[in-house]
């Protein structure tokens, strides 16, 4: 029974955490295209770029 | 739909501004924009979206859109300028989907509760499980509930109910219930099926959401540019670029070649041809001389001419077209979607039965708790869970199969709008036909004069020249070496080839009344190569599956009254001719006053009214934007067959929905008389909800292969 005084905070708040990272994500915009994250991946950029 | 990038380049307040650039196409496109935008001055940063196939960039507020829409030009790509008005309002679905995450994570833990609690839980480990519940449940029915309360105060409002208004009763009063239940030790707390059912109906709205903003994407990156603003020049010669919104009549204008007029006005100097396609549907350009009066969205496929403003911004003729489609579009908003008139019937028979078992229970001699609790079973029992996600995920299925055949539907009333269609209208130039001139004689050039033509052709951007030089390239003929090329308006091109002039233009014999270009070369006799535009392919075929469907076919058209004839004849349907807008939407009403439900397809600005008043509307892409606007789909692609497709799948989609709705209320005919009667207990509740929403969501699976 004590045991379930730590684990059910615990379990919560690691769910929160999961919730709390898909919020960040979406209030990002990672979700908005889709399609070109799995292009980006492909874009030969190895020589320094200018800029940030 | 992305942020603006961190603005580390920013030392001034940056602009944005937004480019459909539908050719991109692969990640070397992608990389080449941004870095080729970014290295162009002024422009802090580009960023595309390639699902969305736009791009957005910060630049100085200094730049001109022209300039930018150059940029795009300068490495390769055609770039229109978005408006702000059509990008619209993406939150939505983003709003969406942060409550459907919280009513998840909720739906989760509050489940995992739950289950110790049926498994016998007892005493005080009950209780701290319900409290927990209620920690979890309270906060997320205040959040993730919000776009159903807010739905259903609009609508009680306006004094009549929707699917929300049930669902909002059914949402507050289980979980007003079970915090009672909470407090007092009771048995059962209905928290885990409050969350669910939120769960579950934020999935149908979301999925309604998406598939309106997928298809407003993709409309939107469709879009072809409608004169943003124009070059005006001041007194002393200087000039300016003011948006469409500041030219005011008075102004003298600037434009260039290949560019669409912002305002209406008379020519001052220069003489040029004008694609007046988007007001009349005409496909021939008309040449217009000083003197000559221009319309706002034609486009200037000549020479740069100046133009004195008459009329600008609302006082257009293209503005009062749109004037005309906006009240046309009015009917078309009192249409009532499936499951609002399901909810009409629904809402007060639910209501009323939980009224009922909670005064059959007082009388019955319970207490005021237990027949409350029934109600309240009663009501969740009844919420329309099956019946808020039957409508929606059959839509998003079926609209996803359409998109994967090249037909983009904007929104799921307007499946159910086309299922109901019991005639087709057709616009005739660039609906029926192609909308563009296509060469027929070319087999009798010899390659030596194929080259010659090629070579003249590619240096205008005449719409003949612009065929020829497409049906020539695709040929496979190379342009021979001609020099000192020169254009002249009306007139053609002329130039040099081994000593010889050379000719391509208007045909000095009027010997035929086709559209012809005619080609000399040296002191030669001239040979005519005459146009034609051709019926997109599979027009025959695509009338004979719709009227296979019960929908009788016609043509409208703006077009001269002899080609229209020729084209019904040809296709034997009945076609009228000569018809301005106003005519159109005068025979479209006509029909619908007969009780016919009118599916139109067009693409002209002159079918936009036409396209707003019929039942439903179809645009091809490339239908001028305001008509892709007004219209409730839009189909890629040369041919026709996308139409009878989509009518088809609406149609098999509707079937699909019916049946859900069965499906549905056979679950209520087994689940009500068990609330009715006290024995539904939460975990039963639970089971029911989830069992007949993955029934319904698995049965509008079977809609992923209608369209082949």
């Amino acid at each position: 029974m004590n045991g379930i005084l730590f684990l059910i905070p615990i379990a919560l708040g690691l769910g929160l955490l999961g919730l709390f990272a898909f919020f960040w994500a979406v209030g990002r915009g990672q979700f908005d295209d889709l399609d070109g994250a799995a292009l980006r991946i492909l874009i030969n950029d190895e020589e320094p770029r200018d800029g940030p | 739909m992305n942020r603006p990038l961190p603005a580390a380049l920013a030392g001034d307040a940056l602009a944005s501004s937004r480019f459909a650039v539908p050719g991109m196409r692969c990640a070397g496109c992608i990389s080449k924009l941004e870095t080729g935008l970014a290295a162009v001055p002024g422009v802090a940063a580009a960023r595309v979206n390639f699902t969305a196939k736009q791009v957005s960039i910060s630049h100085e507020p200094g730049i001109s859109v022209p300039a930018l829409v150059k940029a795009f030009a300068d490495i390769g790509f055609d770039a229109s300028p978005i408006a702000d008005a059509l990008t619209g309002a993406d939150g939505e679905a983003r709003a969406l989907v942060k409550a459907l995450a919280v009513a998840g994570f909720a739906a989760m833990n509050v489940m995992l509760l739950s289950v110790s609690v049926w498994s016998g839980a007892g005493g005080l480990t009950r209780d701290l499980f319900h409290w927990l519940s209620a920690m979890i449940a309270l906060p997320t029915v205040a959040y993730a509930g919000q776009p159903f309360f807010r739905s259903a105060a609009r609508a009680l409002k306006a004094g009549h109910t929707n699917m929300d208004v049930p669902i909002s009763i059914g949402v507050t009063l289980a979980t007003a219930l079970s915090l009672f239940e909470t407090i007092t030790h009771g048995d059962h707390a209905y928290f885990d099926s409050a969350v669910m059912l939120l769960f579950f109906l934020l999935a149908g709205r979301w999925l309604d959401a998406v598939m309106r903003d997928r298809a407003r994407d993709g409309v939107s990156a469709l879009l072809k540019h409608m004169a943003a603003g124009a070059l005006v020049i001041d007194d002393d010669g200087s000039s300016h670029w003011l948006k469409a919104a500041d030219l005011q009549p008075g102004m003298t204008m600037l434009v260039a070649a290949g560019e669409r007029l912002a305002a209406d006005g008379l020519i001052v100097e220069g003489y040029s041809h004008f694609d007046q396609s988007l007001i009349t549907g005409e496909a021939m350009p008309v040449a217009i001389g000083p003197g000559g009066q221009v319309l706002a969205g034609t486009l200037n496929s000549g020479d740069a001419v100046t133009v004195a403003i008459t009329a600008a911004g609302a006082d257009t003729s293209i503005a009062d077209i749109a004037r005309l489609m906006q009240d046309a579009g009015q009917g078309r908003s009192r249409y009532v979607r499936i499951a609002d008139r399901a909810a009409r019937l629904y809402a007060p028979a639910v209501h009323a039965l939980a009224l009922a078992s909670f005064i059959g229970w007082m009388l019955a001699g319970a207490g005021w708790h237990e027949a409350l609790l029934i109600a309240v079973a009663v009501l969740i029992i009844t919420c329309p869970c099956a019946l808020g996600l039957a409508v929606p995920a059959a839509q998003i299925v079926a609209s996803g199969a359409l998109m994967r055949v090249g037909v983009l539907v904007k929104d799921g009333s307007a499946l159910e709008r086309l299922a109901e269609a019991d005639c087709a209208v057709f616009d005739k130039t660039g609906t029926l036909t192609l909308g563009s001139p296509e060469p027929l004689d070319l087999h009798l050039l010899s390659p030596h004069a194929a080259g010659i033509a090629l070579a003249l052709a590619q240096c205008s951007r005449h719409p003949l020249s612009e065929a020829l030089r497409r049906a020539l390239t695709a040929a496979g003929t190379m342009p021979a070496r001609v020099s000192l090329i020169s254009e002249t308006p009306g007139e053609g091109l002329t130039g040099q080839f081994q000593g010889k002039i050379v000719r391509l233009g208007r045909p000095k014999t009027t010997a035929t009344t086709d559209i012809a270009a005619a080609l000399q070369i040296g002191d030669d006799r001239e040979q005519l190569i005459r146009f034609a535009d051709p019926l997109r392919p599979d027009v025959a075929a695509t009338l004979g599956r719709l009227a296979g469907m019960g929908l009788a076919a016609r043509i409208l058209s703006g077009d001269r009254a002899a080609p229209v004839a020729a084209v019904g004849t040809a296709l034997g349907i009945p076609a009228e001719g000569g018809l301005d807008p106003s005519g159109k939407l005068a025979r479209i009403w006509a029909l619908s006053h007969q009780g016919r439900r009118v599916l139109m397809v067009g693409d002209g600005l002159n079918d936009g009214p036409a396209l707003a008043a019929g039942h439903v509307s179809m645009a091809p892409a490339s239908a001028a934007d305001a008509s892709q606007n007004a219209a409730d789909a839009v189909f890629l692609g040369t041919s026709l067959a996308p139409v009878a497709t989509a009518v088809a799948v609406a149609r098999a989609t509707q079937a699909i929905v019916r049946q859900n709705f069965t499906l549905a209320i056979a679950y209520n005919v087994i689940a009500v008389p068990l609330a009715i009667a006290g024995l539904v207990t939460p975990l039963i509740a639970a089971l029911a909800m989830s069992g007949s929403s993955i029934i319904v969501i698995a049965n509008a699976l079977r809609l992923k292969r209608a369209a082949k």
